[in-house]
Protein backbone atom coordinates (compact mmCIF):
# COMPACT_ATOMS: atom_id res chain seq x y z
CA UNK A 1 0.00 0.00 0.00
CA UNK A 2 1.41 3.36 -0.91
CA UNK A 3 -0.20 6.75 -0.63
CA UNK A 4 0.60 9.89 -2.62
CA UNK A 5 -0.05 13.53 -1.79
CA UNK A 6 -0.22 13.07 1.99
CA UNK A 7 0.58 15.98 4.31
CA UNK A 8 3.78 14.27 5.29
CA UNK A 9 4.91 13.91 1.69
CA UNK A 10 3.90 17.48 0.80
CA UNK A 11 5.33 19.14 3.90
CA UNK A 12 8.34 16.82 3.86
CA UNK A 13 9.36 18.06 0.43
CA UNK A 14 9.67 21.57 1.92
CA UNK A 15 11.62 20.22 4.91
CA UNK A 16 14.23 18.98 2.41
CA UNK A 17 14.66 22.54 1.12
CA UNK A 18 15.70 23.89 4.51
CA UNK A 19 18.85 25.96 4.66
CA UNK A 20 18.61 26.37 0.92
CA UNK A 21 17.98 29.04 -1.67
CA UNK A 22 15.12 28.89 -4.18
CA UNK A 23 15.74 31.10 -7.20
CA UNK A 24 13.34 32.75 -9.63
CA UNK A 25 14.18 31.90 -13.24
CA UNK A 26 12.51 32.87 -16.51
CA UNK A 27 14.21 30.37 -18.82
CA UNK A 28 16.20 27.14 -18.96
CA UNK A 29 19.54 28.93 -19.17
CA UNK A 30 18.92 30.77 -15.90
CA UNK A 31 17.71 27.52 -14.32
CA UNK A 32 21.03 25.86 -15.17
CA UNK A 33 22.96 28.76 -13.66
CA UNK A 34 20.84 28.47 -10.50
CA UNK A 35 21.38 24.71 -10.22
CA UNK A 36 25.13 25.01 -10.75
CA UNK A 37 25.26 27.72 -8.08
CA UNK A 38 23.68 25.33 -5.56
CA UNK A 39 20.02 26.39 -5.57
CA UNK A 40 17.80 23.78 -3.88
CA UNK A 41 14.98 24.53 -6.32
CA UNK A 42 14.02 26.99 -9.02
CA UNK A 43 10.81 28.95 -9.45
CA UNK A 44 9.73 29.21 -13.07
CA UNK A 45 7.92 32.39 -13.99
CA UNK A 46 7.29 34.65 -16.96
CA UNK A 47 8.82 37.82 -15.53
CA UNK A 48 10.68 38.42 -12.29
CA UNK A 49 8.82 40.66 -9.82
CA UNK A 50 10.85 43.81 -10.59
CA UNK A 51 9.91 43.53 -14.27
CA UNK A 52 6.25 42.94 -13.38
CA UNK A 53 6.45 46.09 -11.29
CA UNK A 54 8.12 48.09 -14.07
CA UNK A 55 6.10 46.88 -17.02
CA UNK A 56 2.73 46.68 -15.30
CA UNK A 57 -0.20 44.82 -16.85
CA UNK A 58 -1.70 41.54 -15.66
CA UNK A 59 0.88 39.01 -14.47
CA UNK A 60 -0.13 35.40 -15.06
CA UNK A 61 1.18 31.84 -14.88
CA UNK A 62 4.20 31.44 -17.17
CA UNK A 63 3.84 29.99 -20.66
CA UNK A 64 3.90 26.20 -20.11
CA UNK A 65 6.68 26.03 -22.70
CA UNK A 66 8.99 27.98 -20.37
CA UNK A 67 8.11 25.85 -17.38
CA UNK A 68 8.59 22.67 -19.40
CA UNK A 69 11.99 23.80 -20.65
CA UNK A 70 13.05 24.61 -17.10
CA UNK A 71 11.86 21.18 -15.92
CA UNK A 72 13.87 19.50 -18.65
CA UNK A 73 16.97 21.57 -17.95
CA UNK A 74 17.56 20.76 -14.27
CA UNK A 75 17.41 17.82 -11.85
CA UNK A 76 16.47 19.93 -8.81
CA UNK A 77 12.78 20.55 -8.01
CA UNK A 78 10.91 23.05 -10.16
CA UNK A 79 8.30 25.29 -8.61
CA UNK A 80 5.96 27.56 -10.55
CA UNK A 81 3.61 30.41 -9.73
CA UNK A 82 -0.15 30.43 -10.18
CA UNK A 83 -2.45 33.39 -9.53
CA UNK A 84 -4.27 33.50 -6.21
CA UNK A 85 -7.54 31.61 -6.59
CA UNK A 86 -6.86 30.52 -10.17
CA UNK A 87 -7.96 26.89 -9.98
CA UNK A 88 -7.20 26.16 -13.61
CA UNK A 89 -3.66 27.57 -13.63
CA UNK A 90 -2.93 25.47 -10.55
CA UNK A 91 -4.43 22.32 -12.10
CA UNK A 92 -2.46 22.92 -15.32
CA UNK A 93 0.79 23.19 -13.35
CA UNK A 94 -0.10 20.04 -11.41
CA UNK A 95 -0.85 18.19 -14.66
CA UNK A 96 2.52 19.28 -16.04
CA UNK A 97 4.18 17.69 -13.03
CA UNK A 98 5.77 20.77 -11.42
CA UNK A 99 7.05 19.92 -7.96
CA UNK A 100 5.57 22.83 -5.99
CA UNK A 101 3.08 25.60 -6.78
CA UNK A 102 3.42 29.10 -5.38
CA UNK A 103 -0.07 30.62 -5.06
CA UNK A 104 1.51 34.00 -5.35
CA UNK A 105 0.60 37.62 -4.72
CA UNK A 106 3.39 38.50 -7.18
CA UNK A 107 0.94 37.61 -9.95
CA UNK A 108 -2.31 39.49 -10.40
CA UNK A 109 -4.96 37.76 -8.27
CA UNK A 110 -7.71 35.90 -10.11
CA UNK A 111 -10.00 35.88 -7.07
CA UNK A 112 -10.14 38.69 -4.56
CA UNK A 113 -12.10 36.72 -1.99
CA UNK A 114 -11.03 33.09 -2.01
CA UNK A 115 -7.70 31.32 -2.12
CA UNK A 116 -7.29 27.85 -3.63
CA UNK A 117 -8.42 24.85 -1.60
CA UNK A 118 -4.93 23.43 -1.64
CA UNK A 119 -5.89 20.32 0.32
CA UNK A 120 -7.56 19.08 -2.87
CA UNK A 121 -4.31 18.74 -4.81
CA UNK A 122 -1.58 16.11 -4.93
CA UNK A 123 1.03 18.75 -5.68
CA UNK A 124 2.10 20.81 -2.65
CA UNK A 125 1.71 24.59 -2.35
CA UNK A 126 3.70 27.43 -0.85
CA UNK A 127 1.93 30.67 0.10
CA UNK A 128 2.97 34.07 1.41
CA UNK A 129 2.12 35.40 4.86
CA UNK A 130 2.73 38.54 6.89
CA UNK A 131 1.42 37.36 10.23
CA UNK A 132 0.25 34.26 12.04
CA UNK A 133 -3.37 34.75 10.97
CA UNK A 134 -2.45 34.60 7.30
CA UNK A 135 -0.15 31.66 8.02
CA UNK A 136 -2.98 29.80 9.78
CA UNK A 137 -5.49 30.46 7.01
CA UNK A 138 -3.13 29.33 4.26
CA UNK A 139 -2.19 26.17 6.16
CA UNK A 140 -5.87 25.57 6.84
CA UNK A 141 -6.50 25.66 3.09
CA UNK A 142 -3.69 23.16 2.63
CA UNK A 143 -0.46 25.10 2.10
CA UNK A 144 2.51 22.82 2.89
CA UNK A 145 5.09 25.57 3.06
CA UNK A 146 5.05 29.28 3.88
CA UNK A 147 7.18 32.25 3.00
CA UNK A 148 7.12 35.83 4.11
CA UNK A 149 5.57 38.11 1.53
CA UNK A 150 8.04 40.93 1.93
CA UNK A 151 7.62 43.38 -0.92
CA UNK A 152 8.62 41.51 -4.09
CA UNK A 153 10.73 43.10 -6.79
CA UNK A 154 12.00 45.94 -4.62
CA UNK A 155 15.41 44.65 -3.59
CA UNK A 156 14.48 46.16 -0.22
CA UNK A 157 14.59 43.76 2.72
CA UNK A 158 12.56 45.88 5.14
CA UNK A 159 9.16 44.26 4.55
CA UNK A 160 10.50 40.69 4.68
CA UNK A 161 12.14 41.54 8.00
CA UNK A 162 8.90 43.02 9.28
CA UNK A 163 6.88 39.94 8.29
CA UNK A 164 9.32 37.38 9.64
CA UNK A 165 9.65 39.23 12.94
CA UNK A 166 5.87 39.50 13.14
CA UNK A 167 5.24 35.79 12.53
CA UNK A 168 8.03 34.55 14.79
CA UNK A 169 7.09 37.04 17.53
CA UNK A 170 3.51 35.79 17.42
CA UNK A 171 4.70 32.17 17.57
CA UNK A 172 6.73 32.96 20.69
CA UNK A 173 3.72 34.65 22.32
CA UNK A 174 1.46 31.69 21.57
CA UNK A 175 4.00 29.24 22.97
CA UNK A 176 4.14 31.31 26.18
CA UNK A 177 0.34 31.57 26.51
CA UNK A 178 -1.74 29.57 28.89
CA UNK A 179 -4.11 27.17 27.14
CA UNK A 180 -7.06 29.20 28.45
CA UNK A 181 -5.79 32.24 26.53
CA UNK A 182 -5.71 30.53 23.13
CA UNK A 183 -9.36 30.95 22.11
CA UNK A 184 -9.29 34.71 22.56
CA UNK A 185 -5.96 34.83 20.71
CA UNK A 186 -7.55 32.79 17.91
CA UNK A 187 -10.33 35.37 17.61
CA UNK A 188 -7.92 38.30 17.61
CA UNK A 189 -5.38 36.79 15.23
CA UNK A 190 -7.82 35.32 12.70
CA UNK A 191 -6.27 31.89 13.24
CA UNK A 192 -8.13 28.75 14.22
CA UNK A 193 -8.02 27.53 17.82
CA UNK A 194 -6.80 24.11 16.64
CA UNK A 195 -3.94 25.75 14.75
CA UNK A 196 -2.80 27.75 17.77
CA UNK A 197 -2.94 24.63 19.91
CA UNK A 198 -0.66 22.88 17.42
CA UNK A 199 1.78 25.81 17.35
CA UNK A 200 1.89 25.83 21.14
CA UNK A 201 2.51 22.09 21.26
CA UNK A 202 5.26 22.12 18.58
CA UNK A 203 6.84 25.37 19.71
CA UNK A 204 6.96 26.47 16.05
CA UNK A 205 4.88 26.61 12.88
CA UNK A 206 3.82 23.18 11.63
CA UNK A 207 5.37 23.85 8.20
CA UNK A 208 8.62 25.31 6.93
CA UNK A 209 8.71 29.11 6.62
CA UNK A 210 11.12 30.70 4.14
CA UNK A 211 11.93 34.38 3.70
CA UNK A 212 11.00 36.11 0.46
CA UNK A 213 10.37 39.51 -1.02
CA UNK A 214 13.32 41.88 -1.23
CA UNK A 215 16.43 39.76 -0.70
CA UNK A 216 19.17 41.29 -2.87
CA UNK A 217 22.56 40.49 -1.29
CA UNK A 218 24.35 37.65 0.54
CA UNK A 219 24.03 39.68 3.75
CA UNK A 220 20.26 40.04 3.22
CA UNK A 221 19.91 36.27 2.90
CA UNK A 222 22.04 35.68 6.00
CA UNK A 223 20.00 38.25 7.95
CA UNK A 224 16.78 36.37 7.21
CA UNK A 225 18.37 33.12 8.40
CA UNK A 226 19.57 34.91 11.54
CA UNK A 227 15.98 36.01 12.19
CA UNK A 228 14.79 32.41 12.00
CA UNK A 229 13.85 31.80 8.37
CA UNK A 230 14.18 28.16 7.29
CA UNK A 231 15.64 29.21 3.93
CA UNK A 232 15.25 31.95 1.35
CA UNK A 233 13.60 32.71 -1.97
CA UNK A 234 15.46 35.14 -4.19
CA UNK A 235 13.41 36.67 -6.97
CA UNK A 236 14.80 39.60 -8.88
CA UNK A 237 17.93 39.79 -6.70
CA UNK A 238 20.01 37.37 -8.74
CA UNK A 239 19.23 37.84 -12.39
CA UNK A 240 18.80 41.61 -12.01
CA UNK A 241 22.27 41.98 -10.51
CA UNK A 242 25.34 42.71 -12.62
CA UNK A 243 26.88 39.26 -12.10
CA UNK A 244 24.07 36.71 -11.67
CA UNK A 245 26.35 33.66 -11.37
CA UNK A 246 28.47 35.19 -8.64
CA UNK A 247 25.47 36.58 -6.79
CA UNK A 248 23.75 33.20 -6.92
CA UNK A 249 26.78 31.37 -5.57
CA UNK A 250 27.44 33.93 -2.88
CA UNK A 251 23.83 33.92 -1.68
CA UNK A 252 23.81 30.11 -1.48
CA UNK A 253 26.96 30.08 0.65
CA UNK A 254 25.88 32.97 2.87
CA UNK A 255 22.56 31.22 3.56
CA UNK A 256 24.26 27.97 4.62
CA UNK A 257 26.87 29.75 6.76
CA UNK A 258 24.80 32.70 7.91
CA UNK A 259 26.76 33.28 11.10
CA UNK A 260 30.20 33.06 9.49
CA UNK A 261 30.71 36.79 9.09
CA UNK A 262 34.24 36.60 7.74
CA UNK A 263 32.99 34.31 5.02
CA UNK A 264 30.10 36.67 4.22
CA UNK A 265 32.57 39.54 3.99
CA UNK A 266 34.65 37.53 1.54
CA UNK A 267 31.60 36.50 -0.48
CA UNK A 268 30.37 40.08 -0.70
CA UNK A 269 33.64 41.56 -1.99
CA UNK A 270 33.63 42.97 -5.50
CA UNK A 271 30.25 41.49 -6.31
CA UNK A 272 29.36 44.62 -8.23
CA UNK A 273 26.04 46.41 -7.97
CA UNK A 274 23.07 44.53 -6.58
CA UNK A 275 19.71 45.26 -8.18
CA UNK A 276 18.92 48.94 -7.79
CA UNK A 277 16.02 48.59 -5.41
CA UNK A 278 13.08 50.73 -4.33
CA UNK A 279 12.30 52.73 -1.24
CA UNK A 280 8.93 51.67 0.24
CA UNK A 281 7.61 55.24 0.48
CA UNK A 282 7.85 55.54 -3.31
CA UNK A 283 5.48 52.62 -3.89
CA UNK A 284 1.82 53.54 -4.20
CA UNK A 285 -0.81 51.55 -2.31
CA UNK A 286 -2.05 49.90 -5.51
CA UNK A 287 1.46 48.61 -6.26
CA UNK A 288 2.03 46.95 -2.89
CA UNK A 289 1.88 43.25 -3.77
CA UNK A 290 1.82 42.23 -0.10
CA UNK A 291 -1.71 43.63 0.28
CA UNK A 292 -3.00 40.99 -2.16
CA UNK A 293 -4.42 37.95 -0.37
CA UNK A 294 -6.92 37.69 2.39
CA UNK B 1 28.28 9.22 25.29
CA UNK B 2 28.52 8.60 21.54
CA UNK B 3 28.88 11.71 19.40
CA UNK B 4 27.07 11.62 16.09
CA UNK B 5 27.39 14.42 13.59
CA UNK B 6 24.78 15.60 11.11
CA UNK B 7 26.19 17.29 8.02
CA UNK B 8 24.41 20.63 8.26
CA UNK B 9 24.99 22.40 4.98
CA UNK B 10 21.39 22.06 3.85
CA UNK B 11 18.37 19.79 4.37
CA UNK B 12 16.58 17.94 7.17
CA UNK B 13 19.15 18.52 9.90
CA UNK B 14 16.82 19.26 12.83
CA UNK B 15 14.95 15.97 12.39
CA UNK B 16 18.12 13.84 12.45
CA UNK B 17 19.38 15.71 15.50
CA UNK B 18 16.12 14.82 17.29
CA UNK B 19 16.42 11.15 16.25
CA UNK B 20 20.03 10.94 17.47
CA UNK B 21 19.11 12.49 20.80
CA UNK B 22 16.13 10.14 21.13
CA UNK B 23 18.64 7.28 20.77
CA UNK B 24 20.60 8.59 23.75
CA UNK B 25 23.58 9.93 21.79
CA UNK B 26 24.96 13.45 21.50
CA UNK B 27 24.20 15.19 18.21
CA UNK B 28 26.71 17.59 16.62
CA UNK B 29 25.71 19.99 13.85
CA UNK B 30 28.62 19.78 11.40
CA UNK B 31 29.54 22.65 9.10
CA UNK B 32 33.35 22.42 9.15
CA UNK B 33 35.96 19.74 8.58
CA UNK B 34 37.57 20.18 11.99
CA UNK B 35 34.36 19.02 13.64
CA UNK B 36 34.65 15.55 12.10
CA UNK B 37 37.55 14.57 14.36
CA UNK B 38 35.49 14.20 17.51
CA UNK B 39 32.72 12.12 15.92
CA UNK B 40 31.88 8.42 16.29
CA UNK B 41 29.56 8.50 13.29
CA UNK B 42 28.03 10.86 10.75
CA UNK B 43 24.59 11.31 9.21
CA UNK B 44 24.21 12.73 5.70
CA UNK B 45 20.64 14.07 5.76
CA UNK B 46 17.95 14.37 3.14
CA UNK B 47 17.97 17.54 1.05
CA UNK B 48 19.17 18.36 -2.45
CA UNK B 49 22.32 16.46 -3.34
CA UNK B 50 23.51 18.96 -5.98
CA UNK B 51 23.19 21.86 -3.53
CA UNK B 52 24.92 19.88 -0.77
CA UNK B 53 27.76 18.94 -3.09
CA UNK B 54 28.39 22.53 -4.03
CA UNK B 55 28.44 23.52 -0.36
CA UNK B 56 30.73 20.57 0.42
CA UNK B 57 33.16 21.89 -2.19
CA UNK B 58 32.89 25.48 -0.94
CA UNK B 59 33.71 24.37 2.59
CA UNK B 60 36.57 22.09 1.44
CA UNK B 61 34.79 19.14 2.99
CA UNK B 62 35.01 16.51 0.25
CA UNK B 63 38.40 15.06 1.16
CA UNK B 64 37.81 15.21 4.95
CA UNK B 65 34.47 13.40 4.48
CA UNK B 66 36.12 10.74 2.32
CA UNK B 67 38.90 10.34 4.86
CA UNK B 68 36.30 9.95 7.63
CA UNK B 69 34.55 7.21 5.65
CA UNK B 70 37.81 5.52 4.59
CA UNK B 71 38.85 5.32 8.24
CA UNK B 72 35.89 2.99 8.69
CA UNK B 73 33.82 5.50 10.66
CA UNK B 74 30.11 4.76 10.22
CA UNK B 75 28.08 6.99 7.91
CA UNK B 76 24.30 6.92 7.46
CA UNK B 77 22.87 8.59 4.36
CA UNK B 78 19.18 9.24 3.76
CA UNK B 79 17.88 10.13 0.29
CA UNK B 80 20.32 12.86 -0.85
CA UNK B 81 22.73 11.38 1.71
CA UNK B 82 22.49 8.02 -0.08
CA UNK B 83 23.34 9.77 -3.35
CA UNK B 84 26.37 11.38 -1.68
CA UNK B 85 27.59 7.97 -0.44
CA UNK B 86 27.23 6.08 -3.72
CA UNK B 87 30.22 5.02 -5.79
CA UNK B 88 28.28 5.66 -8.99
CA UNK B 89 25.32 7.82 -9.95
CA UNK B 90 23.34 6.82 -13.01
CA UNK B 91 23.68 9.33 -15.85
CA UNK B 92 26.37 11.34 -14.08
CA UNK B 93 30.09 11.19 -14.78
CA UNK B 94 31.33 11.72 -11.26
CA UNK B 95 30.16 10.51 -7.89
CA UNK B 96 30.30 12.59 -4.71
CA UNK B 97 31.97 10.81 -1.76
CA UNK B 98 31.90 7.59 -3.79
CA UNK B 99 32.58 5.36 -0.79
CA UNK B 100 29.69 2.87 -0.83
CA UNK B 101 29.78 0.21 -3.54
CA UNK B 102 26.38 0.94 -5.05
CA UNK B 103 24.97 2.70 -8.09
CA UNK B 104 21.99 4.96 -7.49
CA UNK B 105 19.45 6.46 -9.84
CA UNK B 106 18.26 9.91 -8.74
CA UNK B 107 14.57 10.92 -8.62
CA UNK B 108 13.83 7.44 -9.87
CA UNK B 109 10.30 7.20 -8.47
CA UNK B 110 9.27 10.34 -10.39
CA UNK B 111 8.61 13.96 -9.56
CA UNK B 112 7.01 15.36 -6.40
CA UNK B 113 3.44 14.41 -7.44
CA UNK B 114 4.65 10.79 -7.41
CA UNK B 115 6.19 11.05 -3.94
CA UNK B 116 4.56 8.64 -1.52
CA UNK B 117 4.38 6.97 1.87
CA UNK B 118 4.55 3.19 2.28
CA UNK B 119 5.09 0.66 5.03
CA UNK B 120 8.26 -1.37 4.49
CA UNK B 121 9.36 -4.79 5.68
CA UNK B 122 12.96 -4.33 6.74
CA UNK B 123 15.45 -7.10 7.41
CA UNK B 124 16.15 -7.18 11.13
CA UNK B 125 13.23 -4.91 12.10
CA UNK B 126 10.12 -6.69 13.32
CA UNK B 127 7.15 -4.48 12.59
CA UNK B 128 6.64 -2.64 9.26
CA UNK B 129 8.54 0.65 9.00
CA UNK B 130 6.67 3.79 7.86
CA UNK B 131 8.71 5.29 5.03
CA UNK B 132 8.35 8.65 3.29
CA UNK B 133 9.72 8.73 -0.27
CA UNK B 134 10.21 12.23 -1.67
CA UNK B 135 11.54 12.49 -5.23
CA UNK B 136 13.47 9.49 -4.02
CA UNK B 137 16.49 7.75 -5.54
CA UNK B 138 16.97 3.99 -5.43
CA UNK B 139 19.89 1.58 -5.61
CA UNK B 140 20.13 0.05 -9.08
CA UNK B 141 23.31 -1.95 -8.41
CA UNK B 142 24.64 -3.29 -5.15
CA UNK B 143 28.22 -4.57 -4.91
CA UNK B 144 29.09 -8.05 -3.66
CA UNK B 145 29.67 -6.88 -0.09
CA UNK B 146 26.49 -4.89 0.12
CA UNK B 147 23.75 -6.30 2.28
CA UNK B 148 20.30 -5.43 0.94
CA UNK B 149 18.00 -4.77 3.88
CA UNK B 150 14.86 -3.77 2.03
CA UNK B 151 13.35 -3.75 -1.42
CA UNK B 152 10.18 -1.98 -2.40
CA UNK B 153 8.45 -2.84 -5.67
CA UNK B 154 11.58 -4.67 -6.75
CA UNK B 155 13.88 -1.71 -6.06
CA UNK B 156 16.55 -1.63 -3.39
CA UNK B 157 15.72 1.15 -0.94
CA UNK B 158 17.85 0.28 2.10
CA UNK B 159 21.29 -1.29 2.21
CA UNK B 160 24.31 -1.70 4.42
CA UNK B 161 27.92 -2.13 3.47
CA UNK B 162 30.60 -2.29 6.13
CA UNK B 163 30.27 0.97 8.08
CA UNK B 164 27.80 2.49 5.63
CA UNK B 165 24.03 2.52 5.87
CA UNK B 166 21.94 4.16 3.19
CA UNK B 167 18.26 4.49 2.37
CA UNK B 168 16.11 6.06 -0.36
CA UNK B 169 13.48 7.36 2.01
CA UNK B 170 13.32 9.74 4.97
CA UNK B 171 13.20 7.99 8.36
CA UNK B 172 13.82 11.47 9.84
CA UNK B 173 10.34 12.62 8.80
CA UNK B 174 8.54 10.16 11.05
CA UNK B 175 8.80 9.77 14.79
CA UNK B 176 10.02 6.22 14.25
CA UNK B 177 13.66 6.04 15.33
CA UNK B 178 14.30 2.33 14.72
CA UNK B 179 16.58 2.90 11.72
CA UNK B 180 18.59 5.48 13.64
CA UNK B 181 18.81 2.90 16.43
CA UNK B 182 20.12 0.37 13.92
CA UNK B 183 22.79 2.90 12.94
CA UNK B 184 23.70 3.63 16.57
CA UNK B 185 23.96 -0.14 17.17
CA UNK B 186 26.28 -0.40 14.15
CA UNK B 187 28.57 2.17 15.75
CA UNK B 188 28.51 0.49 19.10
CA UNK B 189 29.37 -2.88 17.56
CA UNK B 190 31.82 -1.37 15.15
CA UNK B 191 34.71 -3.74 15.79
CA UNK B 192 32.44 -6.57 14.64
CA UNK B 193 31.84 -5.04 11.22
CA UNK B 194 33.51 -6.55 8.14
CA UNK B 195 35.39 -3.39 7.27
CA UNK B 196 38.42 -5.29 5.93
CA UNK B 197 36.51 -6.19 2.80
CA UNK B 198 36.00 -2.53 2.24
CA UNK B 199 39.62 -1.61 2.92
CA UNK B 200 40.98 -4.20 0.55
CA UNK B 201 39.28 -2.42 -2.35
CA UNK B 202 40.69 1.00 -1.69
Amino acid sequence: MSEKGTDRVKRGMAEMQKGGVIMDVVNAEQAKIAEAAGATAVMALERVPSDIRKEGGVARMADPRITEEVMNAVSIPVMAKARIGHITEARVLEAMGVDYIDESEVLTPADEEFHLLKNDYTVPFVCGCRNIGEAARRIGEGASMLRTKGEPGTGNIVEAVRHLRQVNGEVRKIVAMGEDELMTAARDLGASYEFLKEVKLLGRLPVVNFAAGGIATPADAALMMELGADGVFVGSGIFKSDQPERFARAIVEATAHYQDYELIAKLSKDLGPAMKGLEMATIGAADRMQERSW
Amino acid sequence: MMKIGVLALQGAVREHVAAIQAGGAEAVVVKKAAQLEELDGLVLPGGESTAMRRLIDCADLLEPLRAFADAGKPVFGTCAGLVLLAKEIEGQEAAHLGVMDITVARNSFGRQVDSFEADLDIEGIDEPFPAVFIRAPHIVRAGADVEVLCEYQGRIVLAKSGPFLGCSFHPELTGDHRLMQLFLDMIENRELLPTEAHYSKI
